[in-house]
C-alpha cells in the first residue's frame, strides 16, 4: 500500500492551554478507509483539522512536526493552503449546507477557484451527487434552496459538495453522529464506492462504526495515539490493553 | 485573468476594511484634537478665575461657565428623577410580567421615542408642554429647568429601557426558577434576584441615559428658557436656566471665528467631550469588569 | 395543604404588578399621544403645494420643499459616507479582528463615538470640515459630520448582523477552499444583509432628524433656491422646525405643525422600513 499521508511527530497544543496532540506518529494509506477512533477529546479532529490547515483559524498556541502529503509539508508556512483545503475536502460531524441552493452548494467550491463554465460545474455537479448517491433523488430540484433536504439528504450533499471540488484525500468528521440508521448506511456504501479513488479519514461515531468500516485503524486516547494497525487486525487481535478495554466497551 | 483579480480583491480589500475598522480611533482623536485646537486658547484669553465664575455674559466679557455647568446639572437632574424609575420600570415590566404578545407592542413603541428627533419634541415642549406648566404651577413662564427635565426624561427612557431590558433578559432563566422553587413570589424574584443580577447592566443603562442627557441640545434649548443663571437649589427647577449644550448651539453661529466668545465655546465643547468620555468609559468598563467576574465564577 | 386564599405576600405582588403596569402605560401612551397630536394638528396643512412650493411672505406661507429636499440630500449624503465605511468597520470587527487591546481600543472608541454629544459633533465639524478643509457652510460638511455620528450606530448593527451568522458557513466556505475575503462577499454578507439595512436606515434615520450637527456645518435659515452643489449650504426639516418655531415671530401654528409633520413622517417612515425588513428577514431566514 502507498502512503498518502505520513504524520512525523506532530505536537500541537491550543492558546488556551489545553494540549490536543502528543508526538503523533502514523501513516495513512492511499485508496482505503482509515479510521480514527477513541473517547472524546482524545484528538482526532484536532488531528483531522491539521490535515486541511482548518486550524489556522483557531488560536493554536504551538504546531510541531511533520505532515507529508505526497511528500509535501502541509505545515510549512510557505504552503498554499487554499490548494490544500481544495485537495483535501472535509465533511463535518453536522450537515451544515450554505445558504444556498442545491446546486450552489455543490459548484461552491468551484466558483470559489475561479471556474465559470457552466458545463464543468454542471459536470462537477452530477459527479459529485452520484458519488454520494444523492442524484437520483435531487436530479430534478437542483435549484431548491439546500436547506428544504432532510437531514440524511443535506449531509450527503455535504460529501457530495467536497466531491464535486475533486479532491484526493477526504476528512470525515463523525458525518453520520446525527443521522439515522438507513442515511448512516447509504453515507457508508458510498464511502465504500469512494475509497477506490479516494484516501479517507474518517472519525466514526461508534466503535461499531469503526470496525464496520475500517481497513485500517489507529486508536486514539487523551492527545495519544496508543495503537495503528490494520482494521481486522486491531479490532480482533488489538496489542495493547487500553486499546482492548475500549474496543470491548470497559470504557468509553 | 479571473485569477489575477482574485488577487488584487484578496489583497485590497481586507487592508481597507482593516483601514476602517481603525476609522473610529481616528475620528476620536480627530475629535478631541480640533476640540483641543479651538478651545484649549480660551484658557489664555480668560482667567481660570473668570472661566470658573457666575456671570455669562459674553457681549461684555464675561465667560463664567458656572451657570452652563450648574444648568446642564439640575435638568439633568431633574430628568433622571423622571428617566430612571419610569425607564427601569417599563424594563422590569417589559421582561418581567408583560405576556409576550404586548412585549412585541412595546418594544418598537419605545424605539419610536428614540427615533423622534428632539426638536420636535422642543416644539412641542413650547407649544403644548410649556403653557400648560406655567399655568397649572402657576409659573411666570413655562419655559424652565422642569420643562427640560421633563422633555429629557422623555428622551432618555428609551435609552435606559432597551439597555436595561436587554440587560435583564440576559439574566439566567435558571435563576427565577431558582427563587420560585424556594417558595418566594414573582415579585420577589423581581427585586431580590433577578434586578440584583442585573444591576451592572442597570447601571451602564442609567449612565448611558445620564450621557444621552447632558449631551441632549435641541429640545433643552428651545424649552429651558436660556437664562445663563446659576442653579444650585432645587427649587432652580422653576426658573429659565441655560445648559452647556444650548450654550454652544444658540452662540455659536453668531461668533466671530478665532474671537475668545469661539474659543470659550470650543472649550464648553471640550468639557461636554471630556465628560461624555468619563461617562461612556466608565459604563462600558462595567459592563467589561462584571464580564469578567461571571467568567470567573464559571470557570 | 390548602394555599390561603389572600396572603399579604400576593397583595404586594398585585399591588407592585400595578405599579410596573401604570408605569409602562405612563411611558408609552405619552409617545402615541404625541404622535397622534401632530398627526391632528398638521394634516390640515398637508397640501401639494406645502410639499412642493417654496417658502413665501418670510416662511409664513407657502411650502417647505427646500427643507424636504435638504433633509433628503443630507441623509443621501450621510449614507455616501457612513455606510461603506461602517460596514467595513463592521466587517473587520466581526471577521478579522483578533481579541487584542487595539481591538479593545477600537470598541471603546466606538462607545464613546456614540456618546458624544450631537452639538459636539457639530463643532468638530465646523472646525475640521467648514474652516480646516475650507468646504464651507455645505452639504458637503454637513454630510461629513453626520456621517461621523452616525457611523457608531451603523458598526454596531451591522457587527452584530454580521455576528449573528453561524459560524459553521465560514468554517465550510473556508474548507472549501475559500479564502477569508470571499466566505464573507459569498455567504456572510448576504445573509447579514437585512440586519445591516436595518441598522443602516436607523442610522440614517437619526442623521435625519439632527439638528444640532448641522446648525454650524451646513444649514441654512432660508435659502431662495434648492440647493445646486454639495457646496451650497441647504435648509433641512429639523433645522427649519426649530427656526419657525423659535426665530419667526407670528408664525402660524398650522405650518408649524405641518412642518413637524413632515419631518415625524420623514423619520418614521424610515423607522417603519426598517423595522419591516427585520421582520422579513427573520421569516425568511435559514438558521
Amino acid at each position: 500500500m502507498v502512503d498518502k499521508i505520513v504524520i512525523e511527530n506532530l505536537n500541537l497544543q491550543y492558546a488556551d492551554g489545553t494540549e490536543s496532540l502528543r508526538d503523533i506518529s502514523l501513516n495513512i494509506p492511499a485508496n482505503a478507509i482509515s479510521v480514527l477512533f477513541g473517547p472524546a477529546g482524545g484528538g482526532k479532529s484536532s488531528l483531522l483539522r491539521c490535515l486541511n490547515r482548518l486550524n489556522d483559524l483557531t488560536e493554536v498556541q504551538t504546531v510541531a512536526g511533520r505532515i507529508l502529503l505526497d511528500g509535501e509539508d502541509i505545515l510549512d508556512p510557505q504552503t498554499d493552503v487554499i490548494a490544500l483545503r481544495r485537495k483535501v475536502g472535509m465533511v463535518f460531524a453536522r450537515p451544515v449546507v450554505l445558504p444556498l441552493t442545491i446546486r450552489g452548494n455543490l459548484t461552491y467550491g468551484l466558483e470559489l477557484a475561479g471556474e465559470k463554465r457552466k458545463s464543468r460545474l454542471d459536470e462537477a455537479a452530477e459527479r459529485g451527487l452520484k458519488l454520494a448517491a444523492l442524484w437520483d433523488e435531487v436530479r430534478d430540484r437542483l435549484d431548491d434552496p439546500a436547506i428544504a433536504l432532510s437531514g440524511g439528504q443535506q449531509q450527503r450533499l455535504c460529501l457530495a459538495r467536497v466531491l464535486a471540488n475533486q479532491p484526493e484525500v477526504i476528512l470525515m468528521d463523525e458525518p453520520t453522529s446525527g443521522l439515522d440508521p438507513i442515511s448512516t448506511g447509504k453515507v457508508e456504501a458510498a464511502l465504500q464506492e469512494l475509497k477506490k479513488d479516494y484516501t479517507i479519514l474518517l472519525v466514526p461515531h461508534s466503535v461499531q462504526q469503526a470496525a464496520r468500516t475500517a481497513d485500517f485503524a489507529a486508536f486514539f486516547l487523551q492527545g495519544e495515539l496508543v495503537e495503528a494497525a490494520e482494521g481486522k487486525e486491531l479490532f480482533t487481535h488489538p496489542k495493547q490493553k487500553r486499546t482492548e478495554d475500549y474496543v470491548e466497551g470497559r470504557f468509553g | 485573468m479571473a485569477q489575477k483579480k482574485l488577487n488584487w480583491q484578496e489583497f485590497f480589500i481586507p487592508r481597507l476594511i482593516k483601514a476602517s475598522g481603525y476609522s473610529a480611533i481616528l475620528f476620536v482623536a480627530l475629535i478631541f484634537f480640533f476640540l483641543l485646537r479651538e478651545g484649549l486658547p480660551a484658557l489664555t484669553e480668560v482667567k481660570l478665575g473668570d472661566l470658573f465664575a457666575v456671570r455669562w455674559y459674553p457681549i461684555e466679557s464675561h465667560f463664567g461657565i458656572l451657570p452652563l455647568i450648574t444648568g446642564s446639572l439640575i435638568v439633568t437632574l431633574g430628568a433622571m428623577l423622571i428617566a430612571i424609575p419610569f425607564g427601569i420600570g417599563t424594563a422590569v415590566f417589559m421582561s418581567e410580567i408583560a405576556p409576550r404578545w404586548l412585549r412585541e407592542i412595546l418594544k418598537p413603541l419605545v424605539e419610536l421615542l428614540g427615533g423622534l428627533p428632539s426638536v420636535v419634541l422642543g416644539f412641542l415642549g413650547i407649544l403644548v408642554l410649556s403653557p400648560y406648566l406655567r399655568v397649572f404651577l402657576d409659573l411666570p413662564t413655562g419655559l424652565t429647568a422642569l420643562a427640560g427635565a421633563l422633555l429629557l426624561g422623555g428622551i432618555a427612557v428609551p435609552t435606559i429601557v432597551s439597555i436595561a431590558e436587554d440587560a435583564l433578559d440576559a439574566v439566567p432563566y435558571s435563576y427565577r426558577e431558582g427563587a420560585w422553587a424556594m417558595g418566594a413570589t414573582r415579585w420577589q424574584t423581581i427585586w431580590r434576584v433577578t434586578l440584583p443580577a442585573a444591576r451592572s447592566g442597570v447601571l451602564t443603562a442609567i449612565m448611558l441615559g445620564v450621557g444621552r442627557t447632558i449631551g441632549e441640545t435641541m429640545a433643552v434649548m428651545m424649552v429651558t428658557g436660556n437664562a445663563p443663571v446659576l442653579a444650585i437649589a432645587l427649587t432652580s427647577l422653576f426658573h429659565p436656566v441655560r445648559t452647556m449644550t444650548a450654550t454652544i448651539a444658540a452662540e455659536m453661529g453668531e461668533v466671530a471665528n478665532g474671537s475668545v466668545h469661539y474659543h470659550v465655546l470650543f472649550f464648553i465643547g471640550l468639557v461636554l467631550f471630556l465628560i461624555s468620555l468619563v461617562v461612556n468609559v466608565t459604563a462600558s468598563s462595567v459592563v467589561f469588569k462584571s464580564k469578567k467576574r461571571a467568567e470567573r465564577v464559571l470557570s | 395543604m390548602k394555599r390561603a386564599s389572600f396572603s399579604n405576600r400576593d397583595l404586594v405582588q398585585r399591588l407592585g404588578f400595578s405599579l410596573l403596569t401604570l408605569v409602562a402605560l405612563v411611558t408609552v401612551v405619552p409617545i402615541l399621544v404625541v404622535i397622534a397630536y401632530v398627526v391632528k394638528e398638521g394634516a390640515p396643512a398637508i397640501s401639494w403645494e406645502f410639499l412642493t412650493a417654496m417658502p413665501r411672505d418670510g416662511m409664513r406661507a407657502g411650502g417647505i420643499l427646500p427643507a424636504i429636499v435638504g433633509t433628503f440630500y443630507l441623509t443621501l449624503g450621510t449614507a455616501v459616507f457612513s455606510v461603506p465605511l461602517g460596514i467595513a468597520a463592521a466587517i473587520y470587527l466581526s471577521e478579522y479582528a483578533r481579541d487584542n487591546w487595539l481591538t479593545r481600543l477600537i470598541r471603546i472608541a466606538i462607545i464613546n463615538l456614540a456618546g458624544i454629544p450631537s452639538v459636539v459633533y457639530g463643532l468638530f465639524g465646523l472646525g475640521l470640515f467648514v474652516l480646516f478643509l475650507e468646504f464651507g457652510t455645505s452639504i458637503l460638511a454637513a454630510s461629513l459630520t453626520l456621517s461621523i455620528m452616525t457611523l457608531p450606530v451603523i458598526i454596531s448593527a451591522s457587527e452584530e448582523a454580521l455576528r449573528a451568522v453561524p459560524q459553521a458557513f465560514r468554517t465550510v466556505s473556508i474548507s472549501l477552499g475559500g479564502t477569508r475575503w470571499q466566505t464573507i462577499r459569498k455567504i456572510v454578507l448576504p445573509q447579514a444583509l437585512p440586519g445591516i439595512l436595518t441598522g443602516v436606515i436607523l442610522g440614517l434615520e437619526r442623521a435625519a432628524g439632527e439638528t444640532a450637527p448641522i446648525l454650524f456645518t451646513g444649514a441654512a435659515f432660508f435659502l431662495p433656491r434648492l440647493p445646486g452643489t454639495p457646496l451650497d449650504a441647504t435648509m433641512a426639516l429639523p433645522y427649519h422646525l426649530f427656526v419657525i418655531s423659535t426665530q419667526v415671530p407670528e408664525m402660524p401654528f398650522q405650518i408649524q405643525y405641518g412642518t413637524a409633520l413632515v419631518l415625524i413622517a420623514f423619520v418614521l417612515g424610515m423607522n417603519i422600513i426598517a423595522t419591516v425588513i427585520r421582520s422579513r428577514a427573520r421569516a425568511k431566514r435559514q438558521w
